[in-house]
């Protein structure tokens, strides 16, 4: 029943957003204009690997603060909310939006670091590794991400609420994630990088439960 | 079919410091229907929302139950339809998309679903346009689609905010001949102003008396 009906909020969300597209052009035209400002602040110069990765997480960073709170908002300011209350219960809603996001979120960032290898020339030694790093890196960024977007959502100033509220939970998965793709990128072999991914799964698993636990709390008032 | 009742016991809502409406207790069962009354702004809608389960009250409580045997929160849910003004279906999607996504979160099995859906789109004149998104329908149309989102589960309560909202005639009749079906074997709560949508109901409670 939960992943049934989890699934079906989940079917849903794609295909209003396949229909309207809203967040996806908004968040293509985001990606594009972020990836061409480090191709013009870089220009022909040789950056090191510490610094595009740290680029390499400003455009994540921000291409998912910008497009996932939106899950959650279109259904406060459109008011479809109540109907998805009436109907079904709040684990299926967030674990349904966790999923749309993670596609979402998975998708564009597939796309950031192809444009990215591409026209900054950035050196990846140990793919395995930090692909490992990349993915728990980004199923913290959507879980934490989602769950404030529910929280944000029921605020009068949703725009400007959710970078200040994001910023600080994320910080600790920023500092880890941003670390351990650097020295992947730099080619340590990836048992030495089992400690920084531990805490990219335990944030990821800690952030996941406690939203599943907060988020009827947040839903129902 | 298995009786229910509500039992509202010394609800109180305030908001920003100001009372809403304070100490009001309430009992139904099969058969019963009220009208909820009171001006623009007097706490109508938000009663309906504490009533259906949205938003909680501040004191109080509210207790549903099928013979006799309380209803546990989490599936009241399932017995309750709500057709308001700040309740909105999908845009984005068509008739049928939206009513098909409803009924597949509330468990009904393809057949049912879609015999049903059927049904009522005949129903209130829109199975033709059943494939059309929702952002094309007048207020008319939409207010007609609500309805079906409110007694497509065959609630046994039944929630109507302003029901006659937007609509025409042949609207308004419909909506007054499926309140007085569902009448029949479930409860009937209507927030309203308007004199004929009082007539709906055989008893009336007015809100501004518990302010």
């Amino acid at each position: 029943m939960l992943l049934k009906n989890s699934y079906l909020v989940f079917k849903k969300d794609l295909s209003s957003e396949l229909r309207t597209r809203y967040v996806i052009n908004s968040l293509l035209m985001f990606v594009l204009v972020t990836i061409s400002i480090i191709r013009f602040a870089i220009g022909d110069e040789k950056a090191d690997n510490e610094i595009l990765t740290g680029l390499l997480w400003i455009a994540v960073f921000f291409t998912s603060v910008s497009g996932l709170s939106r899950t959650f908002v279109k259904e406060e300011e459109k008011e479809t909310s109540v109907a998805l209350k009436l109907s079904t219960g709040s684990d299926s809603v967030i674990l349904g939006k966790l999923i749309f996001n993670m596609v979402l979120t998975f998708s564009l960032n597939a796309l950031i670091l192809f444009l990215f290898v591409i026209i900054t020339d950035y050196q990846i030694k140990n793919l395995p590794g930090f692909l490992i790093v990349l993915v728990f890196g980004n199923l913290g960024l959507v879980s934490a991400s989602t769950i404030i977007a529910a929280i944000i959502s029921k605020a009068n100033s949703k725009g400007t609420l959710y970078p200040v509220l994001s910023f600080p939970v994320l910080l600790p998965l920023l500092i880890t994630v941003i670390n351990a793709t650097k020295l992947a990128s730099l080619g340590v072999e990836t048992d030495k990088l089992f400690g920084e991914i531990q805490i990219l799964i335990s944030y990821f698993i800690v952030v996941t439960v406690a939203s599943l636990m907060l988020f009827k709390y947040v839903w129902e008032d | 079919m298995k009786s229910i009742e509500i039992v509202c016991d010394n609800l109180s809502k305030i908001y920003s410091g100001k009372v809403i409406f304070k100490n009001l207790s309430l009992k139904l069962t099969t058969g019963n229907s009220i009208s909820i009354l009171g001006k623009n702004g007097s706490g109508k809608s938000t009663l309906i929302k504490i009533l259906s389960g949205i938003i909680s009250a501040n004191k109080g409580s509210i207790t549903v139950s099928e013979e006799n045997i309380p209803v546990p929160a989490n599936l009241c849910y399932s017995r309750i339809g709500l057709i308001s003004p700040y309740l909105n279906l999908y845009d984005e999607l068509t008739a049928s998309e939206n009513l098909r996504f409803f009924c597949g979160l509330r468990n009904d099995s393809e057949k049912v679903m879609d015999e049903r859906i059927d049904y009522f789109l005949n129903r209130v004149r829109l199975f033709d346009k059943r494939n059309e998104t929702v952002r094309n329908y007048s207020s008319g149309m939409k207010q007609k689609l609500k309805l079906i989102f409110a007694v497509i589960n065959q609630p046994r309560i039944l929630y109507m905010d302003e029901p006659s909202t937007n609509l025409d005639s042949e609207g308004i009749d419909i909506v007054y001949e499926t309140a007085e079906e569902h009448k029949k074997n479930g409860i009937l709560i209507v927030a309203t102003n308007d004199k004929e949508d009082i007539k709906l109901c055989e008893s009336s409670l007015n809100i501004e008396d518990y302010k």
